[in-house]
């Protein structure tokens, strides 16, 4: 393959940092159970830290299984009233807590970036707008229930246990707790270990709006937590984002009980490049597609398949673009790829990158100088992908794209599809009938045509196969919450 | 001299095509009385294998064809049932141990069963799908699109209206199905295994399995080419908890064990329960 060049010189952007002093963060945290903060019943706490600084941001506390009963318990009891609650009502507290996001949204953007990593643009730009949406869509079907496709007279499941990853840790919140409060249910709802603070900044957001205590429950801890919450014989509902080898544990814990389960799980997805493609806007689909949130991204388009004939063309452009790609502070207003979540995820990434170098594969990244402390990982593209290779079966959830090459559109389906994974793909054609082929044939949840990585309250999101089963969003997203009411 | 009766040695129904079991093995089927009425196959995991292999293979074809098509062909069924109907009757007749007028009323609600599900195919995605208003210029939409391939245990007791329940709500929006038939009742199963044959169904998108679904169900469940569950014919809850506990292996979607008035109106959540979502966004005006 030809060198590509690449500009000697990145253009060079002076600092423009976003201020953290919004932030009044509190050296230790305790859990928000019935409405209180509280602290554990053994004290047990762990550290969560800034991931581009590795400074300590706070303690929170590890929730024990004595903890999780009592969240339960409370979210028990304040079932009765909420699920009473005329829907009118529960709408208008959906609505205040959208408005309340809105309001702090500059506190929420900085927050979910000191403690995730991902770049203030996106906190700023993606995540929390999109929180105060979801708020806002799911606010107004409250009153609306029987028009979500579960009956004429629904009713809600109880009580839900909600799992979450770390990758967007208030997106993710909303996605589980405003359709479950919508439908009438009762929440205790486990924010991942490594990214507690905006979901604790949300409990506070949830007492500001006088929602009543016990409605939301949120206990911090890691996986211990996590499955003494989602085995507790007194939930209704257990709904789970993350890896597909947790959720599968899952499916097997729920077994055999009266449980409803939704699982949003990993994916490999196929980002498909034709050479008629719109190139500008597909070069920008590619780049966003794996190296929007650091790759962190379940739906990332982590395996670009470009049509034989245009594959210089396309790994030119994409090279030239990714020397653009300004890695460093997540609070500056320029970075476009921040740090990785934790050192544990950086050696994941890392591992599977040497697998991608010792199975044959052409690494290239920009050249590119990382902060010294903190984690960080440098855009990455590798060539000369195989379907063998484990960097295109493997979710890497990273900023690592694999490239592989087809010439037919049966090719490209039958290698996209080639997967376990079944949650996205992307589709890039001039060609409106090729679309709607493509489309088709592609066993995915979200196909994104001349489009990656959108996402709206109104819009169903979710996986075939080993991605898991379930939908998030839209009235699909609102019927996981409700059952068929009894005929009257 | 009374004339004596042609006995019958039934066989597996396995892609279109009636084989035996593989493993040879057969067992007696008798009627509520004791009776002998005929010869079963007794379906090993080989055949369960085989039918699982057939009913991948059939599913691009099936669910690739267009939903009016494949409501056609549903009604075709019906029409056969319908013409068989006293055959279908002398079989719940023997296999329930009903009057026959009670098991005529049993097949009658089968056909308007079958008929019913028949006229969802075109109407799924209008009921099911929709239109997405996004906060962007986008185009947005949700339709509906068939799991895969669904393994079913029919259920024991009511072995033709519970199997046309739980078979046709499966196959209308394009999965295709193996199912495992009630063990001691499975004559009606078999009549519908050669209405299905005859009909213009490609083969492999019904396979029926007559055995034991205790020797069955777990290689069913752990079957990597199985994408759902539907356990409502167990009748046993910690059976019905391993074989959930074994389909997690692929995250195969289960639906759980119940026992349902067939009588009743059916809702839509048997078909729903089979249907995966899949929303296309472009954009618009660029």
């Amino acid at each position: 393959m030809a060198d590509h060049a690449v500009p000697p010189t990145p253009l060079e952007y002076a600092p423009a940092p976003e201020s953290r002093s919004i932030v009044d963060l509190e050296p230790s945290y305790g859990l928000f159970i019935d409405g209180a903060f509280t602290e554990g019943t053994d004290g047990g706490t762990f550290k969560t830290v800034n991931p581009a600084t590795e400074e300590v941001l706070a303690e929170v506390t590890e929730a024990t299984p004595a903890d999780v009963d009592l969240a339960v318990a409370a979210a028990r009891r304040a079932f009765r009233g909420w699920s009473r609650m005329p829907g009118r009502e529960r709408a208008k507290y959906l609505y205040r807590i959208a408005r309340i996001i809105a309001e702090r949204s500059r506190e929420l953007a900085v927050l979910e970036s000191l403690d995730n990593g991902k770049p203030i643009k996106e906190s700023r730009d993606v995540d929390v707008p999109l929180v105060s949406q979801w708020f806002f869509y799911y606010a107004g079907w409250a009153d609306k229930l029987s028009y979500a496709g579960a009956g004429s007279n629904p009713r809600p499941l109880g009580v839900a246990a909600q799992v979450i990853p770390w990758n967007f840790p208030l997106l993710m919140l909303s996605w589980k707790i405003a359709p479950a409060l919508a439908a009438g249910n009762t929440v205790v709802l486990k924010p991942a270990e490594t990214t507690p603070l905006t979901a604790l900044l949300f409990a506070e957001i949830c007492q500001q709006a006088d929602l009543p205590p016990g409605v939301v429950n949120i206990v911090t801890g890691a996986g211990d937590t996590g499955q003494a919450l989602v085995s507790h014989p007194d939930v209704d509902k257990v709904a789970f984002t993350g890896s597909t080898d947790v959720g599968r544990s899952i499916a097997r814990a729920v077994a055999g009980t009266e449980k409803r389960l939704t699982l949003e799980l990993g994916g490999k997805a196929a980002n498909i490049v034709f050479d008629d493609a719109p190139m500008d806007q597909a070069i920008e689909g590619i780049v966003s597609g794996i190296f929007f949130n650091q790759g962190h991204v379940c739906c990332a388009g982590s395996r670009l398949l470009v049509q034989e004939n245009v594959f210089d063309e396309v790994m030119e452009r994409l090279k030239r673009r990714m020397a653009t790609l300004r890695v460093g502070d997540p609070l500056d207003k320029n970075t476009d790829i921040g740090a990785i979540n934790s050192r544990e995820q950086l050696q994941r990434i890392t591992e599977l990158a040497e697998v991608g170098d010792a199975e044959g594969a052409e690494r290239w990244s920009p050249p590119c100088e990382l902060p010294s402390s903190g984690f960080w990982y440098a855009p990455t593209v590798f060539t000369g992908v195989t379907q063998a290779h484990r960097i295109a079966r493997e979710e890497i959830f990273g900023p690592v794209l694999s490239v592989l090459t087809f010439r037919t559109p049966d090719e490209a389906v039958a290698k996209a599809n080639n997967t376990p994974y079944g949650l996205s793909a992307g589709v890039w054609t001039e060609k409106g009938s090729r679309i709607l082929a493509m489309a088709d044939r592609l066993r995915a949840g979200v196909v994104w045509a001349n489009t990656f990585n959108k996402f709206d309250p109104a819009s169903p999101f979710g996986g075939y196969k080993e991605s898991g089963y379930g939908r998030e969003g839209g009235k699909q997203g609102l019927a996981a919450y409700l059952q068929e009411g009894e005929t009257t | 001299m009374s004339r004596l009766d042609v006995r019958k040695t039934y066989k597996l129904y396995i892609g279109g095509a009636f084989p035996r079991s593989e493993s040879g093995h057969t067992y007696e089927v008798v009627d509520t009385a004791g009776r002998f009425l005929a010869n079963a196959a007794k379906a090993s995991r080989k055949d369960a294998r085989d039918a699982v292999g057939a009913a991948r293979k059939a599913f691009g074809g099936w669910s690739g064809r267009t939903p009016y098509n494949r409501g056609q062909i549903l009604y075709r069924v019906a029409e056969m049932i319908e013409g068989r109907h006293d055959q279908f009757t002398a079989d719940v007749v023997a296999a329930e141990g009903l009057t026959k007028v009670q098991a005529s009323k049993v097949v009658d609600a089968a056909i308007d069963r079958w008929v019913w599900y028949a006229g969802w195919a075109d109407k799924l995605a209008q009921v099911t799908g929709n239109a997405n208003q996004v906060a962007g210029p986008f185009f947005n939409l949700s339709s509906p699109e068939p799991t895969g391939v669904v393994a079913v245990v029919a259920p024991s007791d009511d072995s033709l209206l519970g199997l046309v329940s739980v078979v046709a709500p499966a196959i209308v929006s394009g999965n295709t199905v193996v199912v495992v038939t009630s063990y001691d009742r499975p004559l009606p199963a078999i009549t519908l295994s050669e209405v299905l044959a005859t009909s213009d169904l490609p083969g492999g998108v019904v396979n029926v399995l007559t055995g034991d679904s205790a020797e069955l169900g777990p290689w069913l469940a752990g079957h990597l080419d199985v994408n759902a569950l539907d356990l409502t014919g167990v009748d046993d809850p910690a059976v019905a908890a391993d074989l959930e506990a074994e389909a997690a292996v692929n995250l195969k979607r289960v639906l759980r064990p119940s026992d349902p008035d067939w009588t009743a109106d059916p809702s839509i959540s048997r078909m729903s329960a089979f249907l995966e979502t899949k929303t296309v966004w472009h954009p618009v005006g660029v």
